[in-house]
């Protein structure tokens, strides 16, 4: 969520000169990891703060506020010349863990498949492995099949599956480009499989969209990060999600 | 003032002594500090997740699993595939550049050299995604070009700057009556080189293949960008063709993430220690080499 955090932080600067925001990327554990040593006022996270985390941060005297700021969908991609269009998630998980091997055994063509994935530090990793891989059951301890590629960016993944046509990958929808193509999901084997879309998320049929967080330090926050805040999850603030190709909050203004 | 001349040179002279003797310890006690510092954070590993997890074969640290082979496999497979690159280039660059190459050509290519060098090593890294995985991907037929082959290809490209230099340098110091007798008793240009230059230079061209070596191991950015980061153990040869994780890009992308203290933190700063002796046996192994060097060298003039 850096490209969303850094439209945000560029729009309110040149609306209001005399505020300064400097946003750093490196995915969620990082910034949440700054959050407690105290050198952000604000932190921006695409999941929740894991307990540990908060009892590191109570450790250190703070106790972080939770915003839901944004949504967000993971779309799943694959070359535009991939005949396979739809997959249950079941299908996706599978293929993840390794017991799918080849386009042919989900009505594709005879290719060896090759997994994308994102570094284990970013929150669309932890998220995808939690809701797709191991289908939402908290008590599955599958973990990726350990072919799977991890890429450090989404321009890696974007990059590698709109080249190669036996790449799978995930990403979020604010990511995805018109290079690649976009799957149809499913969570029931029978439909109806869904594209991810501003509409879908909203009334809940795509089935692997998230709410994007941000963290504030001061509990509740005051002055400077309030106001920033109360912008953010205005109409203006969330007309900049959907430029990104996130969801915004204000689904029934 | 003659006499205070006299008397200040001596103090001055001390004072530069002392001064450069402080710059050369300072290397020492930096090298002591840093392997300290990376034993008080990496070993506690060995306590607290144990012998027997870090020699296994799987790596997924968000889950506990802190399988350690597969990375040091991992950069075993892509320094080696580099140095397949790097040396029979590097060291071919440096003989045609000390010992074929007219002048003019040596001063041309001499720099271009060193321009790579200074290329930085994301931008390779980037070029690497965008050009050379695709191009390998269909070239050799492989479901995906981010292999240990594509991140061998760029460390080779990195390391021969290194190889060229050291090696080049080395040839360099052979005197040129090797060459005027070797040529004066009918040896041909190509025979003078691989019969007597090149064994002259021995020592000398194989510190330089080490300290490549030595870049190789340690380069992280490249490799991380093509290799493909897939943390598995090779199962035969064509593991060169097959994504691998190195140690090097472990720690670059992992180290920003983990909370201080932690058994992740603590197998992260191991992964460190392995690389750190890594390094320190290449680097023994290319000093020792340059060491024979210098006393054979001192007998040959006595």
């Amino acid at each position: 969520m850096v490209n969303l955090a850094l439209a945000w932080a560029e729009r309110y600067q040149q609306e209001n000169p005399q505020v300064r925001i400097s946003v750093t990327g490196g995915g969620s554990g990082t910034g949440i990891a700054a959050l407690m040593n105290g050198t952000v006022d604000l932190a921006n996270a695409s999941r929740q703060m894991k307990e540990e985390e908060l009892a590191q941060a109570q450790q250190a005297g703070y106790s972080p506020m939770e915003f839901v700021v944004a949504r967000d969908a993971i779309a799943v991609i694959v070359h535009p010349q991939n005949p396979v269009d739809h997959l249950t998630l079941e299908q996706i998980s599978l293929i993840y863990r390794g017991k799918i091997n080849n386009w042919s055994e989900v009505g594709g063509e005879d290719r060896p498949i090759v997994r994308l994935s994102r570094e284990t530090n970013s929150g669309t990793h932890v998220y995808f492995l939690e809701t797709v891989l191991r289908l939402g059951n908290k008590d599955d301890k599958t973990i990726f099949s350990a072919d799977t590629l991890l890429m450090p960016s989404s321009e890696g993944i974007i990059a590698e599956v709109s080249d190669n046509p036996n790449a799978i990958g995930y990403d979020g929808l604010g990511y995805v480009t018109a290079d690649v193509k976009t799957i149809a999901v499913s969570a029931d084997p029978n439909g109806p499989f869904v594209l991810p879309s501003v509409e879908t998320v909203n009334n809940g049929q795509y089935p692997i969209a998230r709410d994007l967080y941000m963290y504030t330090l001061q509990n509740p926050p005051t002055g400077l990060v309030k106001a920033y805040l109360d912008w953010l999850l205005s109409p203006s603030g969330q007309a900049i999600v959907t430029e990104l190709g996130f969801v915004p909050v204000l689904t029934n203004p | 003032m003659t006499r205070q001349t006299k008397q200040t040179a001596p103090q001055q002279d001390r004072l530069v002594t002392l001064l450069i003797r402080l710059s050369g310890y300072s290397s020492i006690l930096l090298v002591t500090l840093i392997f300290i510092f990376l034993m008080k954070e990496g070993l506690p590993a060995l306590a607290d997740v144990g012998i027997g997890e870090l020699f296994t074969d799987r790596w997924y640290p968000i889950e506990g699993y802190f399988g350690i082979l597969p990375l040091i496999s991992g950069s075993l497979i892509v320094t080696l595939g580099a140095m397949l690159v790097s040396v029979p280039l590097g060291v071919g660059t440096a003989i045609y550049l000390s010992e074929v190459a007219p002048s003019s050509t040596r001063e041309v290519v001499k720099p271009l050299v060193e321009v790579l060098a200074g290329l930085p090593s994301v931008v390779l890294g980037f070029l690497g995604i965008i050009a050379a995985a695709p191009l390998l991907r269909r070239l050799l037929d492989l479901p995906t070009g981010l292999t240990a082959f594509a991140g061998a290809l760029l460390l080779g490209l990195i390391a021969i700057p290194t190889i060229v230099s050291i090696a080049e340098d080395a040839l360099n110091t052979v005197p040129a009556a090797y060459r005027q007798a070797a040529l004066a008793v009918g040896a041909t240009p190509w025979q003078t080189i691989w019969g007597v230059t090149l064994p002259a230079a021995r020592s000398g061209v194989l510190t330089a293949v080490m300290l490549g070596m030595g870049r190789a191991l340690g380069e992280t950015m490249a490799v991380m960008m093509v290799t493909g980061n897939a943390p598995t153990l090779p199962h035969g040869l064509d593991a060169l063709f097959m994504p691998v994780r190195t140690m090097t890009a472990t720690i670059a992308s992992e180290m920003g993430e983990v909370a201080t203290g932690s058994a992740h933190y603590q197998v992260l700063f191991l992964i460190g220690i392995v690389l750190f002796l890594f390094s320190l046996v290449v680097n023994v192994l290319a000093s020792s080499v340059s060491f024979r060097q210098r006393k054979r060298a001192e007998r040959l003039l006595s």
